[in-house]
């Protein structure tokens, strides 16, 4: 699959290039902010159009989050109502108490932090040598990222399950962790963010002595901030909701993260219990709707620098 | 498999060989570079590189879960997984539905996400973050935890039928219908996915010459006849762009069938990764991994042919 190169072309490399302000270069990498053609007046049906639109797309939201709140006998009566009557903890209270919820949580935390702490040392290693540095076999490096930008986790699984038992990993922190410490997408993100730093700061720190190790931590990391900040959201993210391999991995209860729990539970003899299901689904939502709430600009700047989310 | 293990050494700097014309420097700038690429590279081919290969070789012989503790004891079967696959009506479902699920999802996604965008980018003034951050919120959640919300939502007494009982309308009861439950998992991804093309086709359209659109205007071009004429072969790497990502995207639907109807009912939501699974969880190795290389080379191919049509059409 060489197509990836040409496939994140359109966004990543083409576009900055027709842009003539460098103002509306940055805009435009964040894919926000005002477009300065504002030759046609705005028109009140598009707003009540958006509107409408949008209230659809939250509406899924806002159901869960009171659903959470509601009582067992409340859900069982027809028809629904939108609001809880008598908004109850209980079902939270079950989630931490009787199902295991906190160890959930704190598993997909601690694999979501390895995983980006992996990603972020890694792919800015790969990165430095892949912009900046002449090599041989660099263009070899660079196809072999860009072929496996898209490997779906469904075509590795099986063989990867194969490795993990024969490793003993099976059901283990590093059995969740390992496969993910690197990915392709951040190898290249931070490549496109490394080739736009200037080469000069470089020369000037290899005139004055300094080894490549010491330019790469003392000079481009520094400037890496924004790269970096758009990696950790996208690893984290993308570690907070995987679920086919955490599913296949995880055996026992003591090692599931919390999609897959969730999972679980959804289709065993919880199924029915509507405000438990809903409460667990906040979980796993909410902090990260507060969180891209928050930090917006960095995740829509994910995509613009890569083109995938 | 013999990749996973004796790969990692292949890839290692080489030595500079005595014929070699490059200059002392650049060889040493060759081992440093792949000092700095290193533990991405061993990383890289036990997990991503060796699975890859491994998945292919593993197709072609008769691996099942008693070979797990000796991978190497298999015997070679050839073409019989990938010959008993398609004789499978399970999985000829599962490509089908696999296949309705892309034809279906893919244009819808592109189309509401195109509106969404040129009504953001030209329609309106105010209030663009709050539209922006609505429309892409569902991009950020787990599939698995909206899927469980949306399960509810699309019971028979959920509260999308209530919601169309107040125009008279009796909802059928979307998950448990044959008929109605693969579209309503299109719908559901039609909605967790439109953000990211909505970013994606804002970006582009920031970057169609306004010249061109000014221009135009001066010669009397309507809006519609402005949007055929410049706005969409401005846009057409990035709509090629979008489909190619969503295909590639929509093609692996897993979670969705997984949580909302294990398939059913009557498979008519089996997706093909679906199918895959079901076969790792039968231990039947090789088969999931057959099963898996029809749906990688699917993926392969519909990029390809996206590449070729519209690459096409731009010169």
């Amino acid at each position: 699959m060489a197509l990836a190169s040409e496939m994140t072309a359109p966004i990543a490399g083409e576009a900055p290039k027709r842009t003539r302000s460098p103002r509306g270069a940055r805009r435009q990498a964040a894919g926000l902010g005002r477009s300065p053609r504002r030759s046609e007046r705005p028109r009140w049906w598009l707003y009540i159009v958006l509107t409408v639109g949008v209230i659809a797309m939250i509406i899924p939201f806002v159901w869960m989050i009171l659903g959470s709140f509601k009582t067992t006998t409340e859900i069982r009566q027809y028809p629904t109502e939108f609001l809880p009557r008598e908004a109850t903890f209980e079902n939270y209270v079950q989630l931490f108490g009787r199902l295991d919820f906190a160890t959930f949580f704190m598993n997909s935390i601690i694999v979501a932090v390895f995983v980006t702490l992996g990603n972020i040392v890694f792919s800015s290693m790969v990165g430095y040598a892949l912009a900046k540095l002449e090599f041989r076999g660099k263009r070899l490096l660079f196809g072999l990222v860009l072929t496996t930008l898209m490997v779906p986790g469904v075509v590795t699984f099986v063989p990867l399950f194969v490795l993990t038992a024969n490793l003993g990993l099976v059901n283990s922190y590093p059995g969740l962790i390992l496969p993910f410490l690197i990915t392709p997408l951040g190898v290249f993100l931070m490549r496109q963010f490394m080739l736009s730093l200037p080469d000069d700061i470089i020369e000037a720190a290899r005139i004055d002595g300094a080894s490549e190790w010491r330019i790469f931590l003392r000079v481009i990391m520094p400037l890496c901030g924004p790269a970096v900040a758009t990696l950790t959201i996208l690893t984290f993210l993308g570690s907070w909701n995987n679920f086919l391999w955490p599913l296949v991995v995880a055996t026992t209860e003591d090692m599931y993260t919390l999609p897959v729990a969730l999972a679980l539970y959804s289709v065993g003899q919880n199924a029915a219990q509507y405000g438990l299901m809903m409460a667990g689904a906040v979980v796993v939502v909410v902090p990260v709707l507060i969180v891209f709430v928050l930090l917006q600009r960095y995740f829509v700047q994910g995509i613009a620098l890569t083109g995938i989310k | 498999m013999v990749a996973l293990t004796a790969a990692p050494a292949e890839r290692k700097p080489r030595p500079p060989r005595e014929a070699a014309r490059g200059s002392r420097r650049q060889n040493r700038m060759t081992l440093i570079a792949w000092g700095f690429a290193a533990p991405f590279v061993i990383l890289f081919l036990v997990f991503l590189a060796g699975p890859i290969v491994g998945s292919l070789a593993m197709s072609f012989t008769d691996f099942t879960t008693r070979d797990l503790q000796t991978p190497f004891n298999v015997n070679v079967v050839g073409l019989e997984n990938y010959i008993n696959l398609f004789q499978d009506p399970r999985f000829l479902r599962s490509l089908l539905n696999t296949f309705v699920f892309v034809v279906a999802g893919v244009p819808l996604t592109m189309g509401i996400a195109l509106v969404v965008a040129l009504a953001l980018d030209k329609g309106i003034d105010r209030f663009r973050t709050v539209f922006r951050v609505g429309f892409y919120a569902p991009v950020v959640t787990s599939i698995v935890a909206i899927a469980i919300v949306w399960r509810f939502i699309l019971q028979p007494d959920g509260l999308l039928n209530g919601f169309l009982s107040l125009f008279g309308i009796q909802g059928p009861s979307w998950l448990q219908d044959p008929a109605w439950a693969l579209p309503s998992l299109v719908f559901m991804a039609v909605w967790r996915n439109l953000g990211t093309l909505m970013v994606i086709f804002l970006a582009g359209l920031q970057s169609v010459p306004k010249e061109h659109h000014e221009a135009a205007m001066v010669d009397g071009a309507n809006v519609f006849q402005r949007f055929t004429n410049i706005t969409i072969p401005a846009l057409r790497p990035t709509l090629l762009f979008a489909a190619v990502i969503t295909s590639i995207g929509f093609l692996q639907f897993f979670e969705e069938p997984y949580v909302m109807t294990q398939g059913g009912p009557l498979d008519a939501t089996l997706s093909s990764a679906m199918y895959t699974f079901d076969q790792f969880g039968f231990g039947n190795y090789a088969f999931a991994s057959a099963s898996s290389y029809v749906l990688f080379l699917a993926i392969v191919l519909l990029a390809l042919i996206q590449f070729r049509l519209l690459g096409r059409k731009q010169d």
